[in-house]
């Protein structure tokens, strides 16, 4: 079943007739979670979607040709998707209708989608996983570049456990910036929870390492870290984070989780980023923030594609609550939605 | 740096074109597609790409690039000329009232860079222009922004104004307006939330700002790492608010920055400072000229030599050239070099700054940065004797020096003959300065 069928059928119009396997509570939760990622990537769509639609439209009665595909690599190019993945895509794209003599936009649409996501979509049916709490306290080491959101998607991490019934302990290790302990603090009181702080300037492995002693000593659940925002290419910085990491798992034998954050608006450099933080402290997940923004956040797919690390999450908000865990298929529905119901037409 | 990998692109672009005799337009097809490719990857804006080759195309043809004798030659002063109109004209200034506080507002998304920048105008105004500077904090939504706001003001010496979280910004930045006439400040720095272009509610708050203080320059923070959809988030805050300039953050970084180029070329409005680093000095005036010549390659000589200037202490530098001829070289003068090359920025920042430099490599500049720094650490740990007469280090002193700093005494032993080395330079340096020469290893400085 080709993937655009598959997402069709699960989130579309025809889903009462093929979800029979899901009891009707589940299946209520389910479409409120759709509703949500829907309202949060509207203004996405606006620009992925719509733009192929109408683009759709101009063609209706022309024939496909070069101008087409050109506006087809300038819809994927400017959703941040990339460029070699763009260029790669459309020449594909182009093969392939050629040969098989396609005049149907819509079918063309089809085809896109599958070439673009398919990749993506491969392992990822069930694709979540989530904190592993069967040794506690668990540990999330939480990084990016400047101005991500990282402490933001902290507060809304440890209100998503703490909602969990989990005791969650926030370290504030990002001793440099001005204001950070702060902000985290105002965090703490409005969630009210427990929050270890160090002196400015101190060595945050020191702030981190009394924050797992802690957290370790009063039975948490979990312990999130907060660390400064640096940019990969500081070595001095980056070497920071390796030590953190070192002086977390001293004291902490089970495997640490380490989220990168990173913004839906960063271009081409967010590979970067991801590499580096990779390779430097293993990064198993990502939190993709200001989704609810006009970007696509396309360079997460570029990130699989290169560097096969998994979206957890995603911001759709400045509120405490505006964090869903990443669903690839709802994603993928949010994005192509008026491609998917177009059909029907 | 920024721009490293765009600049290198089109070096290889210019070599492969170089190694030809003549420009066919086939050559020139291909070098327009890999500089294409290149702006793309840069996060340039796909349209603003299109009408920059378009531009390209269209010269290289008028002039008759193919008749030239050096065509590559032709090309790079096309390319670099369409890239100084891409960035804009002139460097713009940000324009000061004479009788009347000047009133500059800082708006932009979530975690751009607001408030660090606002922090590092304000140094600037004060340090460099002698201004009696007012910050503002009118973020009163994300948690923190007004204790980091204070912060800074704190570190910088500059008065905050606030009312705390509970009062609407508009409110604040009226008052924050009257306090800075009452008082006759020359600047007042008004630091905003950040928001997105689409949300009504807090654009609204903007303009509502805007009418109530008039403020003479509206700067847009732009991100360096910013892909493809900064062209609409400049596009709106330019449309709703009339943006006066933008200033690109987090050029430090490795991003190639070209979404914030395009801005320019979509919005018209100009770029006005760079953001170069976390200190608060680290804010940069934008030359778009040079800024071009930087993505081509060129080198950014200009640049350079104001920061020398201004980083450098003049005394201290005579006493140690002094010093170094004299021969009564001793580590704390060494230690004095290394920290007068430190307040330069980083080693990589300024070698990329020097035409004919590019060849060294991050991981070269990485480890001569490291190397300073190891020293500095070494020398902490020693006597003052120690400094002055680095011969009397033997080994038990080499023990607990290493001790002291957590290195090896092969560490210890480094920094010593490097010492030495530095030494036997400045001897021969002196002997050359009394016989008028320059020593051959000494041509490149």
């Amino acid at each position: 079943m080709g993937l655009f069928k598959f997402l069709k059928d699960k989130f579309g119009k025809k889903k009462e007739a093929n979800n029979l396997e899901n009891p009707a509570e589940s299946r209520q939760n389910s479409e409120n979670e759709v509703k949500k990622y829907d309202s949060g990537l509207a203004k996405s769509r606006e620009n992925f979607s719509n733009r192929i639609k109408v683009l759709n439209k101009k063609f209706k009665s022309k024939k496909i040709d070069e101008d087409y595909f050109n506006d087809l690599e300038e819809i994927l190019i400017e959703a941040d998707c990339g460029v070699n993945f763009t260029l790669n895509i459309i020449e594909d794209l182009v093969d392939t209708v050629k040969k098989e003599k396609i005049t149907d936009t819509n079918k063309i649409n089809e085809l896109l989608i599958t070439k673009m996501f398919s990749n993506y979509y491969k392992d990822e049916d069930s694709n979540f996983v989530d904190l592993d709490f069967t040794h506690t306290p668990h540990v999330l080491l939480v990084v990016g570049v400047n101005g991500v959101g990282k402490t933001t998607s902290i507060a809304k991490l440890a209100n998503r456990y703490i909602k969990m019934g989990k005791k969650v302990l926030l370290v504030a290790a990002d001793t440099f910036r001005a204001g950070a302990k702060e902000q985290l603090i105002v965090w703490a009181n409005r969630l009210n929870t427990e929050i270890v702080t160090g002196k400015d300037n101190e060595d945050p492995a020191s702030v981190a390492y009394s924050g797992v002693k802690y957290g370790k000593e009063n039975n948490y659940d979990l312990i999130i870290i907060d660390t400064a925002g640096r940019l990969q290419n500081k070595s001095h910085l980056m070497d920071e984070l390796s030590k953190i990491k070192r002086v977390v798992a001293k004291e902490i034998k089970e495997p640490i989780d380490c989220y990168l954050v990173l913004d839906a608006t960063t271009g081409q450099n967010g590979v970067l980023q991801a590499k580096a933080f990779k390779e430097l402290i293993d990064i198993n997940g990502i939190v993709i923030t200001k989704m609810d923004g006009t970007s696509k956040g396309g360079i997460i797919l570029a990130i699989k594609d290169e560097l096969n690390i998994p979206v957890k999450f995603m911001g759709l908000g400045e509120k405490i609550d505006d964090l869903e865990v990443f669903d690839l298929n709802k994603y993928l529905y949010g994005l192509c939605k008026e491609l998917l119901d177009d059909e029907d037409e | 740096m920024a721009f490293e990998n765009l600049t290198e692109k089109f070096k290889r672009i210019f070599k492969t074109i170089k190694g030809e005799s003549k420009l066919t337009e086939s050559n020139m097809d291909s070098m327009l597609k890999e500089i294409r490719v290149a702006l793309l990857e840069a996060d340039v804006n796909y349209k603003v790409v299109k009408t920059f080759l378009d531009r390209i195309k269209e010269k290289a043809i008028g002039q008759k690039v193919f008749t030239e004798l050096n065509p590559s030659e032709m090309l790079v002063k096309i390319v670099n000329e369409e890239l100084i109109v891409l960035l804009g004209s002139d460097s713009s200034e940000l324009h000061y009232n004479k009788s009347k506080p000047t009133i500059i507002m800082l708006v932009g998304l979530q975690g751009s860079g607001k408030t660090t920048t606002a922090g590092k105008l304000a140094k600037l105004m004060k340090d460099k222009l002698k201004k009696k500077v007012l910050l503002a904090a009118c973020d009163i939504y994300r948690p923190g922004a007004i204790d980091q706001l204070g912060q800074i003001a704190k570190k910088i010496n500059v008065p905050l104004f606030s009312m705390g979280d509970k009062v609407d910004p508009v409110e604040i930045a009226t008052k924050a307006k009257e306090e800075a006439y009452n008082s006759h400040y020359d600047v007042l720095i008004i630091d905003t939330a950040g928001r997105l272009q689409i949300d009504e509610k807090l654009m609204d708050e903007l303009k509502n700002i805007k009418s109530k203080v008039n403020p003479d320059e509206i700067l847009l923070l732009t991100d360096a790492m910013a892909g493809q959809d900064s062209v609409n988030v400049a596009k709106t805050f330019n449309e709703l608010l009339g943006l006066t300039g933008t200033i690109m953050s987090k050029l430090d970084g490795d991003s190639r920055g070209g979404a914030a180029l395009s801005i320019k070329e979509v919005t018209g409005v100009p770029i006005k400072f760079i953001g170069v680093g976390e200190k608060l000095d680290d804010l940069d005036i934008f030359y778009p000229d040079r800024m071009a010549s930087r993505i081509l390659g060129m080198g950014d000589v200009l640049t350079l030599v104001e920061k020398v200037q201004d980083n450098i202490d003049e005394k201290q530098a005579k006493k140690s050239v002094e010093k170094f001829t004299s021969g009564n070289f001793t580590l704390i003068d060494m230690l004095d070099q290394m920290k007068q090359i430190k307040k330069l920025g980083s080693l990589g920042g300024l070698l990329k700054l020097i035409p004919g430099m590019p060849k060294i490599s991050k991981e070269q500049q990485e480890m001569a940065e490291k190397e300073m720094q190891n020293f500095e650490i070494i020398l902490n740990s020693m006597t003052y004797e120690e400094k002055i007469h680095p011969e009397i280090i033997k080994n038990s002193r080499k023990v607990r020096i290493a001790k002291g700093c957590g290195k090896t005494a092969a560490d210890i032993n480094k920094v010593l003959k490097k010492y030495e080395q530095s030494k036997e330079m400045m001897k021969q340096m002196n002997r050359y300065k009394k016989s008028g020469g320059l020593p051959p290893n000494f041509r490149g400085f």
